[in-house]
């Protein structure tokens, strides 16, 4: 607004603030530094004025005697009211910063955040999940819901000046709308234990088509550009198995159909089984038999599909006989394996209801 | 506290009170204030160490309002309606032997805080029958519970909040029997008359302190 | 009669009185199974002392740790422990007992007149149970090595492998003897005021400690409470803050910060006590506005019980919650802000002397306004998401607790050491380690302001390398901190026998417990005085008041 005519940069760097990356961070920063000049300015006046008063009521002589002086009533109403005004005028304007931060707009995207010791994950609704790095567009409001699988965690973002706690078998939400894009660091700001201070994550915001077009990548199942762009610490892209198993089922496209994500299994009906819990779990047929979902199973079910289905589904799913090499069929099921309900979505979530924002 | 032997009994059956503190000297009736305020103080800090208790009562039962309904219908209404009588009459007696003991009639009052002790230690043993059924049905707090007939989610924290706030009212109970029974002993020794019955007086209100925690657990737990 | 004054004040002809309550008994016994109020001060500041310099020393290891981005000194696990018992160290076992149980017992029954505290027995009581609190907590972080922080928030300090048992029952038995000594000085206060001390001729210090008494035992059950259940939940796993079994970690928070938030006063009221005091008697002038002091130290006791909320702004609380808080929060600003204007409203037409404890007052007014405008800087919502749980809480609640409390703290042990020991200290070291503390404390804590800013955020061990300018500054006034310390510890030490015999009243104040030799002989005063004046009265009037000419002269 006032950008033009007094450009606050110079303010920012001085107090150490880092850049200013969400629209949060813009309003947070006007109000700081009104808090933070009147605080100095108060605070300078009270040390200069004791040091006037030193050298101006300099002690004389050892029992000098000074006259009793006492505070008139306007004297005391202003020492009441005029930090009362100051105060009440910084929170009038936090406030009001406040109440927009605990209302998201309707139109928000929503993304879900889940802390454990010494992680995040990320997962959207309809796409990709990923560990360490959570891809966000420009621009636009970008709703978290944020929950812990252990202890008490606290996603911060200093560029967006947004701070959120994750608590366990709760929700807790929070927005944003980032301005630019680029790489911000998350945070962990609740101390969680021995790696609390090695909690990282990164923000890639992206401009908002690049990052339409990252999400369709994802939906597509091409190589996964969220494990390129990923923090090595984090994400090793073939490490093992299990993400070679990841990537391989996002090529083969197999996430169309089942999903992975325990976020939306609920709410979502996908077109095969899902893959959470699917690992051992006793399965009903279609013929009316139960068998358990072994390692064997699974693998059959990649090669000859409509030999077993699962009851509630129809016989859809093509054969990848030929079309998968033996190491990623084995990487597969190693993925399959290690998706469980762990995240506390699954668990009975204690906390307000969350309606869904986009439609 | 003060020795007891050196003091003379006097005319009235009594034992001469033990002289005035001799940071109170010459003001008798400062002193008497004194040890009165202090233990209202005290039984503040109580209330309030109660009060935590209350307010997790408060939480838990606003999120799992049916365990908390199911539980307290498990609880055995005819034991804790009879505590809670034990206890209100043993008020009752505790009171009538401050009375006494302000009166120098001490043996009175020592036959009163022994009834008054009997009916704690009756409370206690009702308490201890109460508990011992939890323990055989598994209706424990926390990773003890094992109580099949609580079947809406929270049952455990039921427990945790039922064993807590007994737990820690039981304990005051001994406590304050103890007290009793000290001030009883002196009662036995007729240390107490018209000038000289603060420590009645005390034992006496930490008894309805006692009395008072239980009247507001009787409801929540088993009533509400 | 002024002349003889002037040069008792002066050091000349002034003697060490013959009886005095440090050598009315010299056996061991004497001083452990005390019941002199005086002595049992000097029993806490003993311990208070050493857990000073060990919470000391574990800041030091803790910055020293932090002066590069990687591990530098200490394992991760081992920092973790060693800013818990930081943290738990110099709150539990230095803070909370440091002004009112040292400066508190010892000069609230001299400045109203009385002989000692209502119940002398239960003040014993009182410091030994502190004693085996303090030993309990240190033995059981040393032993079990708690890393869940001072806060012990739930469910980590729930589920943490460390020993957390050991500390929790400590700090309740602290908190016990807390009580006591707070149950102590409220019943003090009414029942044994002498003769000629109302209400409102009461010094300000006792004021202040009125409020801290309240607070204390007000406040306390509550914290007692959460330490029985956080130990019964490590201990047996009954669920009550584990969200897992149903429980609520934030009602933890909650109930946590309901005492904690009130012991943030514990510790600050007491400090604008003494600052109230030495401030009256540097300048040579009567209190600028007494009773609204004395209210907003009430006030702040009042609603320091209703503003606990605003530790939780970023736990998911709902915005009319914060509001609420953040409002609640504000007036405890408001009376501060009385108090910095009347102390600075006595300095008018004072005379003023300069004075190490004055150079103190000087700091003790910027790190309180300072401390206290951040703190109401945090209260204000939007700004606290930013702020909460960065180095910005850390050097906020620094400035408060170690700028304004320990500059209360020696300011009143400036003030005070002639009367307690009967002795005066080298004044000109006095004023270099004031400087070194005042400067080292700026260097210590103006950086992290700005790591707060930066986005560090507390309880790191390792941090991102772009912080490590700010720490580095950090560490380096930390350790001008320290050295104004130690110079404090040798001139103080070296006064105790060697400094030159102070005279009853060496400063030339008003204040009450100046009416009596010093060292005070065991009963307070050989002959109580009549208070015919109010305290901090430097009119024409009052200075010439006979019972001071006469303790001026003994």
């Amino acid at each position: 607004m006032n950008g033009d005519l007094l450009d606050t940069d110079w303010l920012r760097r001085l107090l150490w603030l880092p850049e200013q990356a969400s629209t949060f961070a813009v309003s947070v920063d006007r109000l700081h530094y009104f808090v933070i000049i009147t605080t100095m300015v108060m605070s300078g006046l009270t040390g200069a004025l004791a040091f006037y008063f030193f050298f101006r009521y300099r002690r004389l002589s050892e029992n000098q005697t000074t006259p009793a002086v006492h505070p008139t009533v306007g004297f005391e109403v202003a020492a009441v009211s005029v930090p009362l005004v100051v105060f009440l005028a910084w929170f009038v304007i936090g406030f009001g910063d406040y109440a927009k931060l605990a209302n998201p707009p309707p139109d928000a995207m929503d993304v879900y955040v889940m802390g454990k010791q010494w992680m995040w994950k990320f997962a959207y609704p309809d796409g990709p999940n990923s560990v360490g790095v959570l891809h966000v567009p420009a621009n636009r409001p970008v709703r978290l819901l944020l929950t812990s699988r252990d202890v008490i965690h606290s996603f911060y973002i200093p560029a967006f000046r947004l701070k959120q706690d994750v608590l366990p078998n709760r929700y807790t939400e929070t927005w944003f709308q980032a301005t630019k894009p680029g790489r911000y660091q998350v945070l962990c700001a609740e101390y969680c234990g021995t790696q609390h201070s090695k909690m990282w994550a990164t923000v890639v915001v992206l401009a908002p088509e690049a990052f339409d077009a990252w999400l369709k990548e994802q939906q597509r199942g091409l190589v996964a550009r969220a494990d390129i762009l990923a923090d090595p610490d984090m994400v090793s892209i073939q490490g093992n198995l299990v993400e070679q198993g990841k990537r391989v089922a996002m090529e083969q496209g197999c996430l169309r159909c089942h999903s992975i994500n325990s976020a939306v299994n609920d709410t979502e009906r996908h077109i095969g089984p899902t893959w959470v819990d699917l690992y051992q779990r006793p399965t009903k047929l279609t013929t009316g038999d139960t068998i358990v979902a072994d390692e064997a199973y699974l693998t059959e079910s990649m090669m000859e599909p409509n030999n077993k289905i699962v009851a509630g589904y129809q016989p859809l799913m093509p054969s990848y006989q030929g079309k998968m090499s033996g190491p990623d069929t084995a990487a597969v099921v190693e993925y399959i394996k290690s998706l469980r309900s762990d995240s506390a979505e699954l668990q009975p979530v204690k906390g307000p209801v969350y309606e869904q924002l986009r439609q | 506290m003060e020795a007891t032997s050196a003091r003379v009994m006097t005319a009235e059956g009594y034992l001469a009170p033990p002289p005035t503190p001799h940071h109170y000297e010459g003001n008798p009736a400062a002193h008497k204030h004194a040890v009165r305020f202090g233990m209202w103080l005290f039984l503040a800090t109580e209330i309030l160490l109660f009060a935590g208790l209350f307010v997790g009562y408060a939480v838990f039962r606003t999120d799992f309002p049916e365990a908390f309904d199911q539980a307290a219908r498990h609880l055995s209404l005819f034991l804790g309606t009879t505590n809670t009588l034990l206890l209100l009459t043993s008020s009752l007696t505790v009171a009538l032997a401050h009375h006494n003991a302000e009166h120098g009639k001490n043996r009175n009052a020592f036959w009163l805080l022994l009834v008054s002790i009997a009916m704690g230690g009756g409370f206690l043993c009702i308490k201890a029958i109460e508990y011992t059924e939890k323990f055989r049905e598994g209706a424990l707090p926390g990773r003890f519970f094992a109580f099949s007939e609580i079947t809406a989610p929270g049952g455990p924290m039921f427990y945790v909040v039922y064993f807590f706030a007994t737990g820690l009212h039981a304990l005051h109970v001994i406590v304050g029997m103890s007290l009793l029974t000290w001030v009883a002993i002196r009662c036995w020794h007729k240390e107490f008359s018209p000038t000289h019955y603060a420590p009645v007086e005390n034992a006496g209100l930490y008894w309805h302190l006692v009395d008072l925690v239980w009247i507001f657990l009787y409801p929540l737990l088993y009533l509400v | 009669m002024s002349s003889s004054a002037s040069s008792a004040a002066a050091g000349g002809p002034a003697v060490f009185p013959e009886h005095h309550y440090l050598n009315n008994g010299t056996t061991v016994r004497s001083w452990l199974l005390t019941l002199d109020h005086k002595r049992i001060a000097l029993l806490y500041l003993s311990v208070v002392m050493v857990s000073f310099l060990l919470g000391g020393i574990f800041a030091m290891v803790i910055r020293l740790e932090l002066l590069t981005p990687g591990p530098t000194i200490i394992e991760a696990l081992t920092y973790n422990r060693m800013f818990t018992l930081h943290g738990v160290v110099m709150i539990f076992l230095f803070m909370i007992p440091a002004i009112p149980a040292v400066f508190g017992n010892f000069f609230l029954p001299i400045m109203i007149g009385a002989k000692d505290v209502a119940f002398p027995r239960w003040n014993l009581v009182s410091f030994y149970l502190y004693f085996a609190g303090a030993v309990l907590a240190l033995w059981g972080m040393l032993n079990g090595g708690t890393d869940t922080g001072w806060t012990f928030y739930t469910p980590y300090s729930t589920t943490t492998a460390q020993g957390v048992l050991p500390v929790l029952l400590g700090v309740f038995v602290i908190g016990f003897s807390s009580i006591l000594t707070g149950l102590n000085f409220i019943v003090t206060i009414h029942t044994l005021r002498a003769p000629g001390i109302t209400w409102f001729k009461l010094p300000l210090f006792i004021w202040a400690l009125y409020g801290t008494a309240i607070i204390q035992v007000l406040a306390t059950p509550v914290i007692g409470l959460v330490a029985m259940l956080v130990a019964a939940e490590s201990a047996f796993g009954f669920g009550f803050f584990d969200p897992a079994r149903g429980g609520d970690p934030v009602l933890f928070q909650h109930l946590f910060w309901f005492y904690s938030h009130p012991a943030v006063y514990i510790m600050v009221l007491p400090a604008m006590g003494v600052i109230s005091e030495t401030i009256s008697a540097y300048s040579r002038k009567n209190i600028f506005g007494y009773s609204m002091i004395a209210a907003s130290s009430l006030g702040i006791a009042f609603v320091g019980f209703f503003a606990w909320g605003h530790h939780l702004f970023t736990s998911g609380q709902s915005a009319f919650d914060a509001g609420a808080f953040a409002v609640i929060s504000m007036l405890v600003g408001v009376f501060t802000a009385i108090k910095v204007f009347n102390w600075v409203g006595t300095l008018y037409k004072g005379a003023i002397a300069f004075t190490a404890p004055y150079a103190y007052i000087c700091g003790f007014l910027f790190f309180l306004v300072f401390g206290g405008m951040t703190g109401i800087a945090l209260a204000t919502v939007s700004l606290d998401i930013h702020w909460q749980d960065t180095y910005f809480v850390v050097a906020h609640f620094h400035f408060i607790m170690v700028g304004a409390v320990i500059m209360g703290f020696l300011a009143g042990l400036h003030y005070w050491f002639p009367k307690m020991f009967g002795r005066t200290y080298h004044e000109g070291w006095a004023l270099v380690s004031a400087a070194l503390i005042v400067l080292g404390f700026n260097a210590t804590f103006i950086p992290q302001f700005l790591l707060g800013n930066a986005g560090m955020p507390r309880r790191y061990y390792e941090y991102p390398e772009r912080f490590q300018a700010l720490n580095v500054a950090s560490t380096a006034g930390s350790s001008l901190l320290a050295i104004g310390f130690i110079i404090i510890a040798i001139y103080l030490g070296f006064a105790l026998k060697y400094g030159p015999v102070a005279g009853p009243n060496p400063w030339g104040s008003r204040g009450y417990e100046w009416m009596t030799p010093s060292p005070p002989p065991t009963e307070n005063f050989d002959v109580t005085p009549t208070f015919a004046h109010p305290p901090h009265d430097y009119t024409e009037d009052a200075v010439g008041d006979p019972d001071f000419a006469h303790a001026r002269t003994t």
